[in-house]
């Protein structure tokens, strides 16, 4: 039955890799064979990133990003990520507001997906959902992640692509280069460039990325973009698939496998924190006399074995 | 883990989105997710929407008074792309006297103005069950 959903998936039948990414956004058991025979699928598409702080524009520049791929003759997968309630698990997943223009494209699978939990930008299922669309044959699939501001340090391995959004003023903010944020982008972005202050923002982080020590050889760009006009947004995909040009070869193999890796590693956090339920644990440092860490050496002899 | 979706859509003409906001907060104070597309939105956008992000239900706010081709035109698309397991609930400014059509046409519920959230988070928890484990 999985095997006929995969076929019909890859085959183009949305109702199909729409079921297949609920049961990967779910873990449900039978997700791991799906994912099985979707990986080796996978290697054909641009994956990516977008990230930056809440309410930067990553939506509505996804929503031009599209257009223009379309435009050129590309089919489009978005992913979009936003944060569940961490007290209810509850979630509002609002991103697709800024795509509705592509509601009925069928060149463009746009899935809304929440954290459920998960920190960092992503959600567990993110980038397996991101590999299904991948072997479904799209040419570009876009991850926006969620707004966090600050560790996006997930995305920036997983993507072939990264591009960081900000909006002016947010240069002058030295944090903005303590989170690391320099060293993640690929391409800088500063949206909303109507407004006051762009140019000394862009001035600014193109200083800072002279300071940043960077070991590709790629030169990350500084952007001026505003989304609600589509402004700047040739440009940007310029630069995109000028990354994409200058990553072929060995970058894209690095990006490809570091995707396999965060698969499998994921999976085997969920394998090992399924066996640590909150009872074995317990009675593991009960058995150890409150002690954590023989606790673990404990339930890692006889667990994890 | 499967966790309930529901789309909460909000189509036509007039751009008044309060209601469907507090319902979609409300859902999501439940635990539910909610995939919210904003205003304006056609039927037909509606069902791909919903048949892409494999919601269990849809739930429709209408203002406009047109709820007597909107949702019969939700209902019908939905059955053409074999998608009839999807729920659809609505409410917004609705007279009695057009529930029963609404109904008979194949919508789940009507919830009148001045409806408390807490019964509609009451008739999506008893009627509408995440279906990731059934597979398509
Ligand atoms: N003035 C101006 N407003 C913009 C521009 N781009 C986006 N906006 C507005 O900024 C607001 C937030 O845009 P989104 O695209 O939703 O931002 P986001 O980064 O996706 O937000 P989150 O997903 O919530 O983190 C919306 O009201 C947009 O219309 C721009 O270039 N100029
Ligand atoms: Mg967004």
């Amino acid at each position: 039955m999985i095997t006929s959903l995969v076929a019909r998936a890859i085959d183009g039948d949305i109702r199909a890799a729409a079921r297949l990414m609920r049961l990967v956004d779910d873990r449900d058991p039978a997700h791991n064979e799906a994912m099985g025979l979707i990986y080796p699928r996978t290697g054909r598409a641009h994956i990516v990133g977008i990230t930056g702080a809440p309410g930067a524009g990553k939506s509505t520049l996804t929503d031009t990003l599209i257009a223009k791929f379309r435009k050129d003759g590309k089919t489009v997968g978005v992913v979009a990520i936003d944060p569940s309630s961490p007290f209810t698990g509850g979630a509002i997943l609002g991103d697709r507001i800024r795509m509705a223009d592509h509601a009925l494209d069928e060149g463009v699978f746009i899935r809304s997906i929440a954290t459920r939990g998960h920190l960092g930008g992503l959600s567990v299922s993110a980038m397996d959902i991101a590999a299904i669309m991948d072997a479904m044959g799209k040419d570009v699939v876009i991850i926006e992640t969620v707004g966090v501001g600050q560790d996006e340090v997930e995305i920036a391995s997983v993507a072939d692509t990264c591009i960081v959004v900000t909006v002016p003023g947010m240069g002058d903010d030295i944090q903005a280069i303590k989170a690391g944020i320099l060293e993640i982008a690929d391409i800088f972005v500063v949206n909303k460039a109507d407004r006051d202050g762009v140019d000394r923002t862009v001035k600014d982080l193109e200083m800072m990325m002279e300071l940043t020590a960077r070991r590709s050889g790629w030169n990350p760009p500084v952007l001026k973009t505003i989304a609600t006009s589509v402004a700047g947004v040739d440009e940007l995909v310029g630069s995109i698939n000028s990354h994409l040009e200058f990553g072929k070869g060995e970058l894209r193999e690095i990006k490809r496998n570091a995707r396999l890796f965060h698969a499998a590693q994921g999976v085997i956090k969920e394998r090992i924190s399924a066996k640590l339920s909150y009872g074995n644990l317990s009675k593991a440092i009960a058995d150890s006399e409150n002690n954590p860490y023989k606790a673990v050496e404990i339930l890692w002899n006889t667990l994890l074995r | 883990m499967s966790k309930i979706r529901i789309l909460v859509a909000k189509p036509g003409l007039d751009g008044h989105d309060r209601g469907a906001k507090v319902i979609a907060r409300s859902l999501r104070d439940a635990g539910i997710e909610v995939i919210y597309t904003g205003l304006r939105q056609t039927p037909e956008a509606i069902v791909a929407t919903a048949i892409q992000e494999d919601v269990d239900a849809i739930g429709v706010s209408i203002l406009s008074g047109a709820h007597n081709t909107i949702f019969p035109k939700i209902v019908t698309l939905l059955k053409d792309k074999k998608a009839e397991d999807i729920t659809v609930f609505g409410g917004g400014v609705i007279p009695e006297d057009d529930i029963p059509f609404l109904l008979q046409s194949g919508v789940a519920k009507i919830f009148t103005p001045g409806t408390a959230t807490e019964e509609v988070i009451e008739f999506v928890n008893n009627s509408i069950t995440p279906k990731s484990s059934a597979i398509a």
